[in-house]
This record gives structure tokens, C-alpha cells and sequence, in this order.
């Protein structure tokens, strides 16, 4: 087996702005982050904060790059320090030319330091602590070359009638830098891009709402909660209604109601919330209603580490109780989710049963530069009915029954979580109760067919290889970065449609590999058990972490080297 | 009279009190619908119980949802469509116990729901145990030797959580409980009517209440908080039916 031959890629910068919980770093870093995508580079964006509201150590990451990227890096070409302990827990990943932007008593202490007047500035112009990055910011500009408009205009159109401080303070930081420091070789205009930083969170969000989503009721869990305050902000000008109820339990049984009534609604929530959710679930199942969930995995078990990233539970969110279809999709980044937000509802929709998609934190919040493809997604039609025949469970071949909501003229619309008649009455009918099941699976040849119009499965990397590495969710995102930098050659095999799996199309791809590994992040390989269930076959090379922390992109390529050594 | 019945089977025990309620909420609909208000917008939400086979006996729109959650579910309703007259049932279980958290927040958050409660102080589905409103001694399946807690008094828990009607009716005096559906149904904002019923199976409590209740007097001042709270505390022995509150407040829905 000869060298993989790749192409050189583009240079990657990575970028990281850290400080205490309160201090804006993560902001900061975003804005940091916007500036680059707006000058043409693509970018990655994660954030790292603990489960704190002030004090503990937060920073935003970004790596940034001409071509494409997916994941964001360890090695640091530069460090923006809000604290001095920023500095030294990120110093051992600073790249030998690394730099440091830090305020000038804390970089005293480091030699080859950028020193700023980062305090001084900020209390001399009477601007709040949470502003004081501004000036290391105007500082990156005149070290990098980058036009101190561009960082300017993006404090006007965040900060709005606020900015006035923070582009004081950028421009006092990128003066101080001219007059004191040498640049370095500067980070290039591409192209003048509008592209928008989006996270998984907000993309998923976006893809319901164009799905034709009209109500969202949760109860906050992390790192679900950012869908919740997304919609929330956008009710007014999406005519959505956007509810914060007593727990989950009443999310989503209010949110059963709001779809009997003719709603597209969903809700959101983390494992554990998800978990208050499931006897709704089951009623949803009996009932044909068509719910969205969306849960976005944590670290680790129970409450466990809430702003870490883990997938834990793929095991628990495909075994709802009782049997009735339901689909589980999992996003492995901001594009995927929005089209798999839109493609939930639909799949709801048409099928009348259960969606869950499956996020975790490293997708729900880490963020890239991205024109979502609106284009893709609409709110597609789904069979009605209506009359005084109407039978809200009609049986029929497809085991689709007509929808029809309350309030329709001359029609009675009676949903029931005991198995029930055509009409909706209860029965214990043994026919009715095996007709009643059969009908309801019988709308599985139908979210099967969709499934293979979709790209259930998808592959990168070399797609002759007979290695092949298999993953879900988003490890997608340091997977495809390893892919750049691994000697071997492999196919990714990116596992999109976790429920109904694409077991036939899996089972060939195996069948033809001579080395297999399943990434993961989590103990049990999560995945590889689905693949066994379904398929027959074996995965027993695994590649898992599950230290609450995602995979780094080339510490997986030596793993996936080493592997397939 | 309109005709609301359906040809389902009906498998409440027979002379069951159920069936005094149900004809109860058809005649009070009847009513409804004879004053203006549509047919086909109204929505009957259920728990389950024995009080939750009710929408198979009444052609109207229906949710018969989960035990505890029958209150949630009208709200959702209720949101997606303000323009529904939607009408939740629910047992004492599904309202008292199971799903609690759900009735003190729609009392806050004045959803515009009417909730009845089919308060028999027993579990009567599952063949007679003990629920929050079951008098201290109650000897059922679960509690051989008798409860030991005292009973919750749903209506005092009510009127602190915000509710904005408030009313107690006697399942065996049919006009009255009409009569206090309506006002009910026709109430803007969040009602609750606490319907003292007796489970002719496994909590008889026909001759218990029989010369217990009684009417609050005609001139009876729906608007005093304070003096609902007391009247619905009162322990002479002897009790009150009718409307204890009742005032108007904007609604959840207009609201949001």
C-alpha cells in the first residue's frame, strides 16, 4: 500500500482569545473571527467556557484558511490574553513564531510578548471591562495588516449605538501597536465576503424555521438552550410562537397539543431532559403526531460536564419506548443541521411520526463562516383531509392517514394515546390492535425511500480505499481536518441517517473493507453496536474518547496513521 | 338539541357518575353552540381514567393524551389556535397528583383553558387507590391500613397560584353543574371547576356528601380573593358549591 498523495493545502491560522468568564473573550473571538471571513477566509470557531457564569477560564478558538475547513486546530499562531492566566495555560500550544497580544503587566512576563495598555486604555476612556479586548483586537490589526475599518464596522453592526467605546479602543490598540511593535507578514484580503457566523444551534433553528417550523417550547438544558434564545429572539419577525413551559414534560406535551391543533412545533433539550420527554414521545408514536426533538449531547453521564462535548446518547435517543417508526438524524456540521432541521419537520410531517435530531456541544455551539443553502429547504405538502367521513386513522397501503386539525368545518379530529379505532375511539380489539401497529410500520417503506434519496450516508477522503473509518455526528469536524494530514489512505464514512439506518448500503461498504475503525466520542462505540445490530458485522477496532474534550485534528491523523500503519 | 352522542361503547360501571357529568358537558355544549359558539372549534382534552374515556362519547374534536398531561396538551392546543374552545377533563389523579406542576403554572400563566376535574377521590381505573384529595384513613388497595397524609385542598392551591375562576360543583346535582360549566367555558382566561363526584365502586361517597353541600348564596362577591380563600378553607363540616372566584385578567395567549 503506497503513500496517500495529497495536494498541499492552504496555510491555517489559528487564532485564540481567552480570558475569566465575564471578560468577553468569547465575543471577542467571534468578532476576531468575523473580521478574517469577512476579508474571504473560511473559518472554524470553537468555545470553551465551564459551566460558570463568572470566573472560570473561557476562550473562543478559531482556525482560518483559503480553502475549506471544518475543524479548528491546538497549535496557536496567536494568543489574545485577557487575563495572564490565559498565557499560561495556552503558552504550550503557541507555534514557535507564535504571538502574544496581552495587556502589558501580564505580557511582561512572558518574553517576545506584544505589551498593550489593555487596562490603562479602557479605564482612561471610561469604557467597561467586558470592552477592553477591543484594544487588543485594534492591536492584531496593525500586527497583522488588516485595515482597522473592517474591524470597526463589525463593532457598529454588533454593538450598535454601543460601539462607540470599543472603536475608540481599537484604534487607540492599533496606534500603540504601530508605534511600538514591528508588523508581521500580514494576513491577506481574499475577496470581500458577507457570509454569516452561524453555529450549529442557530443553523438547525434556521432549517426548522424554513421548514415550516410555527412554535418552539423548551425548557433550557445546555447545550440545547441556545436553540431556545435563538428563536425566542427571532418570534417576532418569524411569527413564531416561542414558549418557556414548567419542565420538559409540559414542552412537549404542550407542544403535541400545539401539532394536533396544525402547528409545525418542536422542542429541545440534552439527554437528560430528553429523557423526561419519552413517555410523549411513545404518545406521539400511538398518536401519528409529528414531533421534532432535537437533543444535543453532553459530556459524560447525568448532569456530567454540561459545556463539554460527548455522544453518549445514540443508545437511548433510538430506543423510544414501545415500537412505532421514528427517524434519528445526526448534523456533523452548521450546513448539515439546517438542512436536517428542515428535513425533520418534513420527514414529521409526511410520515406523521417522531424526528429526533441528535446534536452535542461541539456542533450546537462551535460556529463557521456560511451562506445557508435556503434554496434547499421549503415546508413540503402533506396529505390532508377533512368532511364529515373524515377518520383521523383511515387505514390505507402507505399507512399515511389524511391530516385534518380542529376547527375544520364539519369535522371531528379525535387523537388517542390508546390504540384505537379508524375514528380515534379506544379499542382492545386484537385485529384492530395488530392493523393499528401494522399501518403505523407500514409508513416505514415511505421514510425508507426518503432516506435513500438522501445522502444517508456520505463519504470522503479516498473512496477506493479498503480502510475505512466510520463516525457520526461531529466528529466530522476534526475528522475531515485529520484527513488533510494523514499518510495512509481511508474512506470516511460519515453515518448521517442513524434511524432508519442505510444498512444495505453500509453492509456493502463493510463487506469490501479490509480494516475498519469507528470514531467516536464515547466509551461504548455508540455506533459501531447500531452497525452490529443492523448489519451483522463486527466493528472491534475503535478509536473513542470520551474525556469530555473532541477529538484534536492531528492527534487523530497519528491515530489514523498508526491504525492503518 | 343538538346530537353529540357517538355509537362507541360505553364501559364506565353502569350507574356510574360519569355518565351524570357526561351529559352534563353535552347539555352545557349544546347550550354553547344554541348561543353562537362553533361546533367544530371545540377541543376536548382528556387524561386517563376513568373520567378520560369521555371523548369517545362525545362527537367533538378530542385529545385523549397521557395521565397527568391532558392540561399541557390543551395549552398547546390552545396556543396553536387561539380561536378553539378548548375544555380539558381531567381525573384527580391526572390533575392533583401526576401532573400538578402543570395546573399551578397554567393558573399563573391565565391560559385560556376551563379545566373540570373529576374529583372522586380515588384512583377508580386502576381499581381503587388512595389520590391526593382521599380523606386521611382512606382504606384502598394501596393503603390496606388507611392513608396517613391529609388531603390536598386543590381549590386554596388554585386560587394562590393566580387562577382567575375558581368553582366547586356537585356531580349529583346536574343543573348546577351545568350551570357552573358555562360560566366556565365562558370565562376569558384560566377556570377550574373542582367536581366532587363519588366512584359508586371504590369510594362511594353518595350519602357522605348528600346533606354536605351546599350553594354560596346568590350575592356571594366573586371578586374578594381574601374571602375566597377563606370560604374555600372552610371546615364547619359542611360544603360550598358554586363559584368561590372569578375575575378577568389578560390571557396567556394574548399575552404572548
Amino acid at each position: 500500500m503506497g503513500l496517500f498523495q495529497k495536494k498541499e493545502s492552504a496555510p491555517v491560522y489559528t487564532f485564540l482569545v481567552g480570558g475569566q468568564a465575564g471578560d468577553g473573550a468569547r465575543e471577542a473571538g467571534t468578532n476576531l473571527a468575523r473580521l478574517v471571513a469577512g476579508m474571504g477566509y473560511e473559518v472554524f470557531i470553537s468555545v470553551e467556557y465551564p459551566s460558570l457564569i463568572r470566573g472560570g477560564h473561557n476562550f473562543a478558538r478559531f482556525s482560518f484558511s483559503a480553502e475549506k475547513i471544518t475543524g479548528d486546530y491546538q497549535a496557536l499562531d496567536a494568543i489574545v490574553a485577557l487575563n495572564e492566566e490565559t498565557i499560561r495555560l495556552h503558552l504550550p500550544e503557541l507555534k514557535k513564531d507564535g504571538k502574544i497580544f496581552a495587556d502589558a503587566r501580564d505580557a511582561a512576563k512572558f518574553p517576545g510578548a506584544f505589551g498593550l495598555p489593555v487596562v490603562e486604555a479602557a479605564k482612561a476612556v471610561g469604557a467597561p471591562p467586558i470592552a477592553r479586548a477591543a484594544l487588543a483586537l485594534g492591536a492584531v490589526c496593525a500586527c497583522y495588516g488588516i485595515d482597522l475599518k473592517k474591524l470597526t464596522a463589525i463593532f457598529e453592526e454588533i454593538f450598535q449605538d454601543k460601539a462607540g467605546k470599543n472603536i475608540e479602543l481599537a484604534t487607540d490598540g492599533f496606534d500603540y501597536f504601530k508605534e511600538n511593535y514591528q508588523p508581521v507578514a500580514p494576513i491577506a484580503l481574499l475577496k470581500k465576503s458577507n457570509k454569516k457566523i452561524i453555529d450549529g444551534n442557530e443553523a438547525l433553528a434556521e432549517g426548522m424555521i424554513a421548514g415550516g417550523l410555527k412554535n418552539y417550547f423548551a425548557y433550557p438544558m445546555t447545550p440545547s438552550s441556545s436553540i431556545l434564545h435563538y428563536l425566542a429572539k427571532r418570534a417576532h419577525d418569524k411569527n413564531l410562537k416561542v414558549i418557556q413551559p414548567e419542565n420538559e414534560i409540559a414542552a412537549v406535551n404542550m407542544a403535541l397539543g400545539s401539532i394536533y391543533a396544525g402547528a409545525r412545533t418542536a422542542t429541545g433539550s440534552s439527554a437528560g431532559g430528553f429523557a423526561l420527554m419519552l413517555e410523549a414521545m411513545a404518545f406521539a408514536g400511538i398518536a401519528e403526531l409529528p414531533i421534532v426533538v432535537a437533543d444535543s449531547q453532553r459530556a459524560s453521564t447525568s448532569t456530567g460536564v454540561p459545556t463539554r462535548v460527548g455522544q453518549g446518547d445514540l443508545d437511548f435517543v433510538r430506543h423510544l419506548p414501545g415500537e412505532f417508526p421514528r427517524v434519528v438524524l445526526a448534523p456533523g456540521d452548521p450546513e448539515e443541521a439546517f438542512l436536517l432541521g428542515g428535513a425533520a419537520m418534513n420527514l414529521a410531517w409526511k410520515y406523521q411520526t417522531p424526528v429526533v435530531v441528535l446534536l452535542d456541544k461541539y456542533l450546537s455551539e462551535n460556529a463557521v463562516a456560511i451562506d445557508l443553502p435556503y434554496n434547499k429547504v421549503t415546508a413540503e405538502e402533506i396529505k390532508l383531509g377533512d368532511g364529515p367521513n373524515y377518520r383521523r386513522y383511515q387505514l390505507s397501503a402507505d399507512g399515511v392517514s389524511p391530516l385534518a386539525f380542529p376547527g375544520q368545518k364539519d369535522t371531528v379530529v379525535k387523537i388517542n394515546s390508546y390504540e384505537h379505532d379508524e375514528a380515534g375511539w379506544i379499542t382492545d380489539r386484537p385485529d384492530l390492535t395488530k392493523a393499528m401497529t401494522e399501518k403505523r410500520f407500514a409508513k416505514m417503506s415511505g421514510i425508507i425511500k426518503e432516506r435513500d434519496k438522501s445522502e444517508a450516508i456520505k463519504i470522503y477522503g479516498d473512496k477506493n480505499s479498503d480502510n475505512v473509518v466510520l463516525f457520526w455526528g461531529s466528529v466530522k469536524s476534526p475528522l475531515l481536518e485529520a484527513l488533510k494530514h494523514t499518510r495512509r489512505p481511508f474512506k470516511a464514512v460519515q453515518v448521517v441517517w442513524l434511524e432508519p439506518l442505510a444498512d444495505g448500503q453500509l453492509t456493502k461498504i463493510l463487506k469490501q473493507a479490509k480494516k475498519v475503525v469507528g470514531v467516536e466520542s464515547n466509551f461504548t462505540g455508540q455506533l459501531a453496536g447500531l452497525i452490529r445490530e443492523k448489519t451483522g458485522v463486527a466493528i472491534t477496532n475503535k478509536i473513542l474518547k470520551y474525556d469530555s474534550l473532541p477529538f484534536e485534528p492531528m492527534d487523530l491523523a497519528k491515530q489514523l496513521d498508526a491504525f492503518f500503519r | 338539541m343538538l346530537e353529540l352522542s357517538t355509537t362507541a361503547k360505553n364501559t364506565w360501571c353502569p350507574g356510574c357518575t360519569n355518565f351524570f357529568l357526561l351529559t352534563a358537558l353535552k347539555n352545557t355544549v349544546s347550550d354553547l353552540i344554541a348561543e353562537g359558539y362553533n361546533k367544530d372549534n371545540f377541543v376536548i382534552s382528556a387524561g386517563i381514567g376513568c373520567h378520560g374515556k369521555l371523548p369517545d362519547y362525545i362527537n367533538l374534536n378530542s385529545v385523549i393524551s397521557l395521565h397527568g398531561r391532558d392540561l399541557a396538551a390543551a395549552e398547546g392546543v390552545k396556543l396553536a389556535n387561539p380561536k378553539l374552545t378548548v375544555i380539558d377533563i381531567a381525573g384527580d389523579g391526572d390533575a392533583y397528583a401526576e401532573g400538578i406542576e402543570h395546573l399551578v403554572h397554567a393558573a399563573k400563566r391565565n391560559t385560556n383553558v376551563t379545566l373540570f376535574v373529576h374529583n372522586n377521590q380515588v384512583f377508580g381505573l386502576t381499581t381503587g387507590q388512595a389520590t391526593p384529595t382521599s380523606l386521611k384513613g382512606y382504606k384502598g388497595r394501596s393503603t390496606p391500613f388507611g392513608t396517613v397524609e391529609e388531603p390536598l385542598n386543590p381549590l386554596l392551591l388554585m386560587l394562590a397560584s393566580g387562577a382567575s375562576f375558581v368553582a366547586r360543583a356537585w356531580s349529583q346535582d346536574m343543573d348546577g353543574t351545568r350551570e357552573i360549566m358555562k360560566r366556565a367555558i365562558k370565562h376569558k382566561g384560566f377556570s377550574i371547576v373542582d367536581i366532587i363526584q363519588p366512584c359508586i365502586s371504590f369510594n362511594d361517597t353518595r350519602e357522605f356528601f348528600k346533606d354536605k353541600v351546599y350553594n354560596l348564596d346568590a350575592g356571594w362577591p366573586t371578586n374578594d380573593l381574601a374571602k375566597a380563600m377563606e370560604k374555600v378553607r372552610e371546615n364547619s363540616g359542611k360544603v360550598p358549591c358554586g363559584i368561590f372566584y372569578e375575575v378577568n385578567k389578560e390571557t396567556f395567549e394574548e399575552e404572548i
